[in-house]
């Protein structure tokens, strides 16, 4: 097990009477590309910002390379942050703005302005070193952010939604962008955000965040496949819930019963416990085939054409039954209003707990 | 219809201006008169006066006293009333709505009142009456004004330069200098600016709190006390002129502020 860059250990933060987070745990690894991944009022800006130096929480403490940095001030940390809106000196050349902390750190004019060059050439932004950042785009002014932050060879680098402000197509490309920069840099990112496919396509190490608590971390694919939570379940792309109590445990094969009777499942649980089963919509079927897993029939509600695919959702017509997600191939004739016979396959059903 | 409707509001309107111009206009063009009084008709032109203002060494050393402290008092209230603004602006204090309301407060105090209780304070603490008394008054004065224009410039969208600015080692006197000052300067160029206007046309308080070595609007006060004359017109053009030049020195600042 690698030793770990940061280590937050129990934190814990309130803003007058309203608890933010509670009981924060994280480790971050060295050359990791971080996402904290959360619906707004989640806590993901408030930890970062406590990873930052900007908030001292409430309980706990933040460990960067072994130090106690929680009540450390951000100028005498080892994290920069590239703030949403970016923060760019307006009055500064991009020049300036990307020597600015190597200028605080005292270093003289000429090696400050290679270094920024340097950084600059590495984002792709070579020429702008003489302009002024409004007479830059949105996408330029968030490369300047990230070289600026970038420059005074920080432990971690703090991302607080940098691609928020951009427009998706400018977004997917500098998401691409950030990664490869994070690969050739090989500094630590956090990088927190509400966009699950940026999560997945940036993240080394993707962290759930809601209601000021981690709901499930690992790699996206794990996360993906075997959510912990419901939460993370539909959070971290979307997924057909269908609760039920577990009846019988043999050996390694739990029994879930279920309003479309018992699903044999391997997993471990406590007999009794109720459960929900989750299948992402990839997996859901909606024609029987054999040895599936049927879960009744199904009125269909909406079809959205997606190019590559179709989503279609559908009411099961068991009143306890859950509304069914699935994502079809194109080529599948269905149209509101049909009847559907919803199923998957056994080893596409995740158990939860949680 | 339409044609007496347009002709009625360009005679409204030239009637306005000349409501507010006539006077100043009547005191220009009567500085320029070639005879000893200030009344038609008009026998200029003539800079005879002008000479006899820039001969008349009170009225000199009258008109350096009130730049000096309008410049003077004015950095001073600019620099106050931007810090207190920026502590006010910036970071979480009890009582922060109480404390924006007093300070600006004596805005809506007469200078005859603000002047009375100077007078009194300086009574009492020994100070005798001088420029720097008078200077002391105008910093009172212009400190409101200077509050409330940065207070009102400091957006929240600049909370995050300075923590850029903080999180890149800045130490704050670095961030005030380097990042917080540069981005207010039209605000802060603004409210000197103002300042110095205010306090160069100032007569009430300077008129109570000096006594030797006074302002221009107050030795301009005991010139008029020995009746009208030209030369009274050509010192007050002077004062006319050097108001004009701050006030447009301040649109100039404003009107170049870049959108955004």
């Amino acid at each position: 097990m690698s030793v770990a860059l940061v280590d937050i250990k129990n934190i814990s933060h309130n803003f007058g009477a309203v608890t933010v987070l509670t009981d924060v745990s994280l480790a971050i690894t060295p050359g990791s590309y971080t996402v904290l991944l959360g619906p707004s009022g989640s806590g993901k800006t408030t930890l970062l910002s406590i990873l930052g130096g900007f908030l001292v929480p409430s309980e706990g403490c933040v460990l960067i390379r072994g130090e106690d940095c929680t009540d450390v001030p951000p100028a005498r940390r080892p994290t920069t942050t590239v703030f949403q809106d970016y923060a760019l000196f307006p009055h500064m050349s991009v020049g300036s703005n990307v020597g600015f902390g190597l200028r605080m750190k005292g270093v003289a004019k000429p090696e400050r302005e290679r270094r920024a060059r340097d950084i600059l050439a590495i984002v792709g932004l070579a020429q702008a070193f003489d302009k002024k950042p409004h007479q830059l785009s949105g996408g330029q002014r968030q490369r300047v952010a990230l070289a600026r932050a970038l420059v005074v060879e920080p432990a971690v680098l703090l991302l607080d939604e940098p691609l928020g402000a951009l427009d998706l197509k400018l977004r997917r490309q500098m998401q691409d962008e950030l990664k490869a920069i994070q690969k050739r840099v090989g500094t630590a990112f956090v990088h927190v955000t509400h966009d699950q496919e940026e999560a997945m396509a940036l993240a080394d190490h993707c962290v759930v965040m809601n209601n000021g608590r981690v709901e499930d971390e690992g790699t996206p694919e794990r996360v993906y496949a075997q959510p912990a939570t419901r939460f993370s379940a539909t959070f971290m792309g979307e997924s057909t819930l269908i609760s039920g109590e577990v009846t019988k445990i043999k050996g390694n094969t739990t029994i879930v019963k279920t309003a479309f009777g018992s699903v044999p499942i391997v997993a471990t649980a406590q007999e009794g416990a109720q459960v929900t089963l989750a299948i992402r919509p990839e997996h859901l079927l909606l024609i029987r085939k054999a040895r599936s897993i049927p879960f009744g029939n199904a009125r269909v509600t909406a079809v959205v054409f997606q190019g590559s695919f179709k989503r279609v959702l559908a009411d099961s017509t068991s009143k306890s039954g859950p509304p069914f997600i699935a994502k079809v191939p194109v080529e599948l004739q269905v149209a509101v209003g049909d009847l559907v016979s919803p199923c998957c396959h056994i080893e596409d059903l995740v158990m939860l707990t949680r | 219809m339409r044609a007496p409707v347009k002709f009625l509001s360009v005679g409204y309107a030239a009637a306005i201006y000349t409501f507010i111009f006539l006077p100043v206009i009547v005191l220009v063009v009567f500085s320029l008169q070639s005879t000893a009084f200030p009344i038609p008709p008009f026998t200029g032109p003539s800079l005879r006066w002008y000479a006899a203002v820039l001969n008349d060494t009170r009225l000199t050393s009258a008109l350096i006293n009130s730049l000096i402290v309008a410049s003077i008092s004015s950095a001073i209230a600019v620099a106050l009333g931007f810090l207190s603004a920026w502590g006010l602006a910036r970071f979480v204090l009890v009582g922060s709505a109480a404390m924006r309301s007093l300070i600006t407060l004596p805005l809506t105090v007469s200078y005859l009142i603000i002047g009375m209780g100077l007078v009194i304070l300086f009574n009492m603490a020994g100070l005798p009456k001088s420029l720097l008394t008078a200077g002391i008054g105008h910093v009172v004065m212009n400190l409101p004004l200077c509050f409330a224009i940065i207070y009102s410039q400091m957006g929240d969208h600049q909370i995050n330069i300075e923590r850029a600015a903080r999180d890149l080692g800045a130490k704050e006197w670095q961030v005030l200098l380097m990042v917080t000052m540069p981005v207010m300067w039209p605000a802060i160029f603004a409210s000197l600016f103002l300042s110095m206007t205010f306090s160069w046309d100032e007569f009430v308080i300077s008129f109570l709190l000096t006594r030797f070595d006074t302002t221009l609007p107050v030795e301009i006060w005991n010139l008029l006390r020995s009746g009208l004359n030209p030369k009274t017109n050509a010192v007050g053009s002077l004062v006319f002129v050097v108001s004009v030049t701050f006030a447009i020195i301040l649109e100039l600042i404003l009107l170049r502020r870049r959108p955004s």
